[in-house]
């Protein structure tokens, strides 16, 4: 990166250090710290959004759709995430390419398992054997997404079910007092005043998918765990101009201090979102709000 | 205009026919902790002896070929589940093995594997390190020594050194420069033979593509071109072909 760090073995103390944190494989590192913050800020929302219809579903007077949403709370919530994540990657990977196959090569006489291999035409290939590396990784990436949005969706399916049910039944009855239907009820008077009650919950449940998000070396995208460990890992010189012994141990350092901190940031971050989100509301944190405001 | 849909739909159909079976691009699975086999260098790619190896054959076989790297664990999963086409990974031929997968003829010849611990007495019936699902592993599992199995080999080597383990049982060639830079770090006992050397891994479906990495490696052989690869890469002690 730096002009004088042509001739490594030559350099000692700050500029050899300065040299080896800026090569190319320590870039990658760099960039999977973005990929994990990435993962998170794509993973959240859509773990909420799986949620909420989970959630909904549960909720329903139709039967078949109350079943649907409870059955995919409590089977997700009971199985270990570690089994998903292997399970739901392969799975998927295969159903899409196996859908794909199904539309594009209808003609295809051999068998998809032949023993061991799963083979699909070439077309139906996902994402296209011709594909750059660069399409693959994303493609993983998204799968990655998928698998942890459905496995957290349980999670807060289930946290906001328990939030819905616990606005004061007497607030619904004034809305529909006011002659509100069941949808502007929900909508406008149930939906803002259930986050209050469902935040601790979801608060956890962020936090877990933090300190989850190593399970992406799992999946198989390069991210921080990956390369803390194959940078950490003793060097001969032979193979790189940077020679080093077991070092494992500080970048897995390095990683603690990031988790740690992000953790942290989250945390004022959700206390300010609670202060706000209490204001006006029928609890004892609202109740406190408002004598202190008095 | 409905003519027209036809004749895109059927021009659609016989490129797809054209393009099935036959690989545009052949993607190749290595480890990348594994040096000097593959590795990956300062600038974050694929290198080492595979990868100067695969983009030969590739070249021989007119192929265009692509990197990927996987973790050790589940190398022959994700090439059976078609996520690559090859394994080149300092993968030994092994009877096991070949039931799951196909491989190319060999084009590192069998070669010995080694004791490494701190001191020349170390005891060999202790505890040994290994990779996991390695030649190595199930030959110290069969030896009667207590195996402890580690996803890569440097953490075998760190294993030794911490104490963790008598001794360490690995693929020679590997343990090799380590030792050799090393202040500790010893061979102990005599190097034992085993597999049937290093091939290329295939899926059993994809004839094809083994028999092309075949005919490149027999060119390879005929010209001397491989030996000159294994004396570079692994040094003039090399068991060549």
């Amino acid at each position: 990166m730096f002009s004088y760090c042509s001739d490594p073995d030559a350099l000692s103390g700050l500029s050899w250090l300065s040299c080896y944190l800026t090569t190319g494989k320590h870039m990658a590192f760099y960039r999977a710290f973005g990929t994990v913050l990435l993962l998170l800020a794509i993973t959240a929302p859509t773990a909420l959004a799986f949620g909420f219809f989970g959630a909904r579903a549960a909720r329903s007077r139709f039967a078949p759709l109350r079943w649907v949403g409870k059955i995919y709370i409590s089977i997700v919530r009971g199985v270990p995430d570690i089994a998903f994540f292997l399970f739901f990657v392969i799975a998927l990977d295969q159903a899409f390419e196996w859908l794909r196959h199904q539309v594009k090569c209808p003609d295809w006489n051999e068998p998809i398992r032949q023993g061991n291999d799963f083979v699909v035409c070439q077309i139906a290939k996902l994402p296209l054997g011709t594909a750059p590396q660069w399409v693959h990784e994303t493609y993983g990436f998204f799968l990655a997404v998928l698998t942890f949005a459905i496995v957290f969706g349980a999670f807060a399916a289930n946290i906001l079910f328990g939030a819905m049910n616990t606005v004061p039944r007497a607030q619904i009855e004034t809305a529909e007092a006011y002659g509100m239907n069941r949808k502007q009820a929900f909508w406008r008077v149930l939906v803002p005043q259930m986050w209050v009650y469902a935040l601790p919950g979801l608060s956890n449940l962020w936090m877990v998918l933090i300190k989850a998000t190593p399970l992406l070396f799992l999946l198989g995208v390069e991210d921080i765990v990956y390369w803390a460990r194959e940078l950490g890992g003793s060097k001969t010189a032979r193979f790189t101009d940077y020679p080093h012994g077991d070092w494992r141990m500080w970048y897995f350092l390095a990683l603690l201090v990031f988790y740690l901190g992000f953790t942290k940031i989250s945390e004022m971050v959700l206390d300010r979102l609670m202060t706000r989100l209490t204001r006006g509301q029928a609890t004892m944190g609202g109740e406190a709000q408002r004598k202190a405001a008095a | 205009m409905k003519k027209l849909t036809l004749s895109t739909a059927l021009l659609a159909l016989t490129a797809s026919f054209a393009m099935a079976g036959s690989h545009s691009v052949v993607r190749m699975g290595t480890e990348g902790a594994y040096p000097p086999y593959n590795f990956i260098n300062d600038d974050g790619e694929v290198d080492g002896f595979e990868r100067e190896l695969g983009d030969e054959l590739c070249k021989r076989a007119e192929l265009t070929c692509e990197w990927v790297t996987n973790e050790w664990d589940s190398i022959i999963p994700n090439l059976v589940s078609g996520n690559y086409d090859t394994i080149i990974a300092g993968m030994s031929i092994t009877d096991e093995r070949d039931e799951v997968i196909d491989f190319t003829q060999n084009y590192i010849p069998p070669e010995a594997s080694a004791y490494v611990a701190l001191s020349e007495d170390a005891d060999l019936m202790g505890v040994i390190a290994s990779q996991t699902s390695t030649i190595q592993s199930g030959y110290v599992a069969e030896s009667g020594a207590t195996l402890l199995e580690f996803a890569t080999g440097d953490e075998i080597i760190a294993a030794v050194r911490s104490g963790e383990a008598d001794a360490a049982f690995f693929q020679g060639s590997f343990l090799a420069p380590i030792v050799e830079e090393s202040d500790d770090l010893v061979f102990v006992g005599e190097p034992v033979a085993l597999g049937g050397g290093v091939g290329v891994g295939v899926r059993e479906s994809d004839g094809e593509l083994k028999a092309k990495f075949d005919a490149a490696i027999d060119t390879m052989k005929a010209d001397g071109t491989l030996n000159e690869l294994l004396i570079k890469w692994f040094g003039a002690d090399q068991n060549t072909f």
